[in-house]
């Protein structure tokens, strides 16, 4: 394998080796997006992809700007209504994975999308929940993905908007019917997964060329590496040949728009 | 039984200061052209009910026509922050504005629990959340059968409920296709609607399950061409990606802003 490839396209293609045949995924917008649609047209087609405006099973040809695009419901197999979606889909327990990315998420992969600084005025206004709180808690298992560093990987989060596990790590201890959480986090720099015993992110993986001191600087806590560290495979001829055509094809659609002519 | 208003005189009757009023359409079939002759009206103090904010709200807010925000997530999809909303809760310009945040599930509950006449929503929801610290319309409660603890939100009662949808017939039927959002429930839930459409035809031409809302459960009809715009309409034109990119840079300025709402919203005349 010898084909040049970015740090970002590490991360998609990884966070697609996640998906598999047989999952249910309720996709959130953005990377996840990327690396859902990667997984479905590469090594998993059969993965079922839904997104909270109430698409089952879609298949769009190109990315979607926002989570409600047409392309979203033309491509899917059905449409139902939001409150359906959240109900009956994810609440009733149909969903085995959600696939989340984050502003913040701490060393318990407690996530953070409503604010930084003081909730009573603060620094930095965030878009707030949408469907995070209860696909990362009514969902089988969650995964997340987001770029590394010292402002998004931080000890403790502003504000807990999505339950990882919790400020001390037992956040879904003896809460019933609720998913397994956060069961990894993949980013540009390397694969965590939660302790077993403390549910501490830990680096089980380093991407290639990454070593422990990029992680270790890019990490707002102390960040602990497994014994038994594994280098991340590399991405292979098809799976970059896929994105970047995904990646251009939906970059031509989304500036090639027509205006819409107003009468 | 729905009454056949111009969307001027549908926005007079139905919309009061200091009404709440929740505008849906889940980043489809939004209601841009109500929500323009809201602002135009000049209305004021108002309690806007909705999921996802977006740009429209983001307008109502800048423009000064907002008490209160409740809402699930407030962002330019795809693109990044809704600056007017931004600068109200965190500078209080045009001034401070009071905000209530749910998460979707609870919203889309809470709609359908207004729908269906309730006074709450109960859902398996907000476990280990910090919202319901910062929200006390959020609260848990015991199910009377297994013990499970659930989260408890008040239903969704607006005032008026505004929604757009592709067609409406001649007896004021109107059909909604493609992502539906929370529009049904919106229309049911509140003690007054108004339904802008793309056109009026005589047979709305539907399958037996389509997504109908009859006339007799609607109070305003108002025809708003292309009153979606820059969301889209299923089936009649797309969503203008590039207007909500462009969106970012207007908004994030006062003075833009203000220029663009005089241009394109308060002397746009009749529809905008």
């Amino acid at each position: 394998m010898s084909t040049e490839y970015t740090s970002a396209e590490m991360m998609t293609v990884t966070a697609a080796r996640a998906l598999e045949n047989g999952m249910t995924c309720f996709v959130g917008i953005g990377l996840p997006s990327e690396a859902a649609n990667l997984a479905r047209l590469t090594h998993a087609p059969d993965v079922v992809l839904i997104y909270e405006s109430g698409t089952l099973q879609t298949k769009p040809e190109v990315l979607p700007l926002s989570i409600g695009d047409g392309e979203l419901c033309e491509s899917a197999l059905t449409t139902v209504s939001v409150p359906e979606m959240f109900r009956y889909w994810l609440q009733g327990g149909h969903v085995s994975v959600g696939f989340l990315g984050t502003a913040q998420i701490d060393r318990f992969a407690n996530l953070n999308t409503t604010l930084i600084g003081d909730y009573a005025s603060p620094k930095v206004r965030l878009p707030g929940g949408g469907g995070a709180p209860e696909i990362a808690t009514c969902a089988g298992e969650v995964f997340v993905t987001l770029k590394h560093s010292k402002r998004t990987f931080v000890n403790d989060v502003d504000f807990v908007t999505t339950l990882g596990f919790g400020r001390d790590g037992k956040g879904r201890d003896g809460v019933p019917n609720i998913g397994k959480g956060p069961t990894r986090v993949i980013t540009d720099l390397c694969v965590m997964k939660p302790d077993p015993d403390t549910k501490e992110l830990t680096v089980t993986s380093l991407h290639p060329g990454v070593t422990k001191e990029d992680v270790i600087e890019a990490t707002g806590w102390e960040i602990r590496f497994v014994e038994s560290l594994e280098t991340t495979p590399e991405p292979n001829t098809r799976e970059l040949e896929v994105l970047r055509e995904l990646k251009e094809r939906t970059a031509r659609h989304h500036a090639g728009e027509a205006p819409g002519e107003r009468s | 039984m729905a009454e056949f208003l111009s969307l001027h005189d549908a926005v007079a009757r139905y919309v009061d200061d200091g009404a709440t009023v929740a505008m849906e359409g889940f980043t489809h079939l939004i209601p841009f052209a109500a929500g323009h002759e809201v602002i135009r009206q000049g209305r004021r103090g108002l309690t806007l009910i909705r999921m996802t904010p977006d740009i429209v709200y983001d307008q109502l807010i800048g423009a000064g026509c907002a008490k209160k925000v409740i809402f699930s997530w407030g962002g330019n999809p795809g693109v990044g922050s809704l600056h007017r909303l931004r600068d109200a809760v965190e500078k209080g310009w045009p001034h401070k504005i009071e905000i209530l945040e749910h998460s979707h599930a609870a919203m889309a509950c809470a709609y359908e629990a207004g729908a269906a006449g309730l006074p709450l929503a109960v859902l398996r929801g907000y476990v280990g959340s910090d919202l319901p610290k910062v929200n006390d319309q959020i609260k848990f409660i015991e199910c009377p059968f297994s013990g499970e603890r659930l989260a408890a939100v008040p239903s969704v009662r607006p005032d008026v409920s505004i929604v757009h949808a592709q067609k409406a017939d001649r007896h004021g039927n109107v059909l909604v296709e493609g992502i539906i959002g929370v529009q049904k429930e919106a229309v049911l839930a509140a003690k007054a609607s108004i339904v802008t459409v793309e056109e009026i035809v005589d047979d709305l031409g539907v399958e037996p399950n389509a997504c109908v809302i009859p006339g007799w459960a609607i109070n305003a009809i108002a025809v708003a061409e292309q009153g979606a715009y820059p969301s889209y309409a299923h089936g009649y034109y797309p969503r203008n990606n590039r207007f909500y990119k462009e969106w970012d840079t207007i908004a994030r300025d006062r003075d833009t802003f203000t220029q663009w709402i005089e241009e394109n919203v308060m002397n746009a005349g009749g529809q905008a």
